[in-house]
């Protein structure tokens, strides 16, 4: 696409136009961008990453603490666990959901996307405060429960709390990519797969969720990443039992001081990102050349 | 679909729509409890919270901080992320695909681990609780953004218009401003409202880079949460919902009219 239209029939001077007008080097447009990142984004993670093999003193040993002790492993194997409920939990919302999404009519589609995006309006914080409110021993869930005659739930500094409020930041993020995928799908393969006499949970079973799982890939991988580095929501709806990764990253620097304990969790953390998104690339490269099969 | 499975399915998507919409629908009758607390139902009706927001200075210069750390953020992230994004697309395929996945990093990388990074840079050169701190790092944060919203528009961009611009004699500057700009204006205008919200909405670096002089809205509402019961951040919270749903919906008219035309 970037690639100027070559036609044969193009004149010497349009020719000459295009030529005049082709940046050979346009890459270095990029290059104040790149700049910043490079200052405050690349120097302050080789910081980081510095730090975590040379304080107090250079060695291995703030890998070999945070590796070693029994408490650190629990939070890192629960920050992956939560991060995992969190995934499915967005899963099983966001499948059937977008899938209606395509097959309503126009007026019903335009209220169900609104639905999705209406919750990014309201800023971050408050929404995390929207949470304690909904969730507290006092709140909304608990009291419509009681309402039932049913006896109320502990869901503040819970684990599930924390699932639930992470699920409902998170959901958009599930939403849109398989929605954007399963719009593109041709549903008369559905009605080809019937008339050869497949029953319609056969048909969509075999036919249509397979071809929909470039979207699910998709919007998994960007809700477990992001749910690995939460930060915000859990330390306001979690307690000690559902402290994550990144709460131990911030009370390592900022109450004890100690770079490079805090640093290699944090490194912990970033290894962890990268390593999952090199194995979600292929899929996701899959599904851009399924779109252009598509078009 | 049979009936039975229609009818679930719209069950089904009536509680994900409640469960996506719950947030909002709590907190804006929360911003009129006549009582300090955050029990729901809230108690009575009463404006004190949005009196107290609009008198109180601290909330008041928190505010202002945002605002005008979004607007510098907007404006630099624009241009920036425009440059880009013309470097992105424009260079040849490997450069332009190394070069964006460079550029949306921000995107995926931890928050906190980000946020620690940054805090040792600025403690080292004295960056922490400056604006011009807040500025690099939201600015950083909001480029990916730009760049996904203008790429976008250049994706679609008619390369030739630029061609006849050259044929007839109009220069590259000449033809930028004439011809190319125009045509994705709605791309950068909509990666300038990202950025700005971006910035405006950014809580975890904010929280490392905070100091008691110099605190943004975020950092204030959390401070504030964190504190005590205090139903002020409820009315904040309605007070930025109705404003961007006000932006947003203006651009969409905007937008549908200018697509009739």
């Amino acid at each position: 696409m970037s690639a100027l239209p070559q036609t044969d029939n193009q004149t010497a001077g349009e020719r000459a136009a295009a030529r005049r007008l082709n940046l050979r080097d346009a890459g270095w447009l990029a290059a104040p961008a790149v700049l910043l990142l490079a200052a405050v984004l690349v120097y302050p993670l080789a910081i980081i990453v510095l730090r975590s093999f040379t304080e107090p003193e250079p060695g291995l040993q703030n890998y070999i603490w945070f590796f070693g002790s029994s408490v650190n492993m629990a939070v890192l194997q629960r920050t992956f666990v939560l991060s995992g409920w969190v995934t499915l939990a967005s899963l099983i919302c966001a499948y059937p959901y977008a899938y209606a999404m395509t097959v309503v009519g126009k007026n019903l589609r335009l209220i169900l996307i609104l639905c999705v995006l209406v919750p990014f309006w309201l800023s971050g914080v408050v929404r995390t405060l929207a949470w304690v409110i909904l969730l507290q021993d006092s709140g909304v869930i608990n009291s419509f429960l009681r309402g039932l005659g049913l006896s109320p739930v502990k869901l503040i500094r819970t684990q599930l709390g924390v699932v639930i409020g992470m699920t409902q930041v998170l959901l958009p993020f599930m939403i849109l990519p398989i929605y954007s995928v399963m719009k593109g799908i041709d549903t008369r393969l559905l009605q080809a797969a019937r008339s050869l006499g497949a029953k319609p949970w056969r048909a969509f079973l075999q036919i249509y969720v397979p071809l929909s799982l470039p979207g699910i890939y998709a919007g998994a991988i960007i809700v477990f990443i992001l749910s690995l580095g939460f930060y915000i929501t859990p330390a306001l709806l979690g307690g000690p039992r559902s402290t994550m990764l990144s709460s131990l990253v911030q009370n390592q620097v900022l109450s004890l001081l100690n770079w490079g304990r805090g640093g290699a969790m944090g490194v912990v953390l970033l290894v962890a990102t990268f390593i999952l998104l090199a194995i979600a690339a292929p899929l996701m490269r899959q599904k851009h050349t399924q779109t252009r099969r598509e078009k | 679909m049979q009936l039975s499975s229609r009818i679930f399915l719209g069950l089904f998507c009536l509680l994900v729509a409640i469960l996506l919409l719950a947030p909002t629908l709590v907190v804006i009758p929360m911003s009129f409890n006549s009582n300090k607390s955050l029990a729901f139902p809230p108690a009575g009706f009463s404006w004190q919270w949005y009196d107290n927001f609009f008198t109180n200075p601290e909330w008041l210069l928190s505010l202002r901080n945002s605002f005008m750390i979004a607007t510098v953020v907007a404006i630099l992230a624009t241009t920036l992320g425009t440059l880009a994004a013309f470097g992105v697309t424009r260079a040849a395929a490997r450069t332009g695909g190394l070069l964006r996945a460079i550029l949306i990093t921000p995107m995926v990388v931890p928050g906190v681990v980000l946020a620690i990074g940054i805090y040792a840079v600025y403690l080292d050169t004295g960056l922490v609780g400056t604006m011009a701190g807040f500025v690099f790092a939201h600015t950083m944060l909001a480029i990916p953004f730009v760049l996904i919203a203008v790429s976008a528009s250049l994706e679609v961009f008619d390369r030739r218009l630029e061609t006849a611009a050259a044929s007839l004699g109009a220069g590259k500057l000449t033809v930028f401003r004439t011809v190319t700009l125009p045509l994705i204006l709605p791309g950068v205008l909509s990666g300038a409202l990202f950025a700005f919200i971006t910035s405006f909405d950014e809580i975890i670096v904010a929280l490392f880079i905070t100091s008691p002089y110099l605190k943004t809205l975020p950092v204030q509402i959390y401070s504030s949460i964190t504190r005590d019961a205090d139903p002020t951040v409820a009315a904040v919270g309605t007070l930025l919902f109705l404003a961007t749903s006000f932006i947003i919906v203006a651009g969409l008219l905007i937008g549908m009219r200018r697509g009739r035309t």
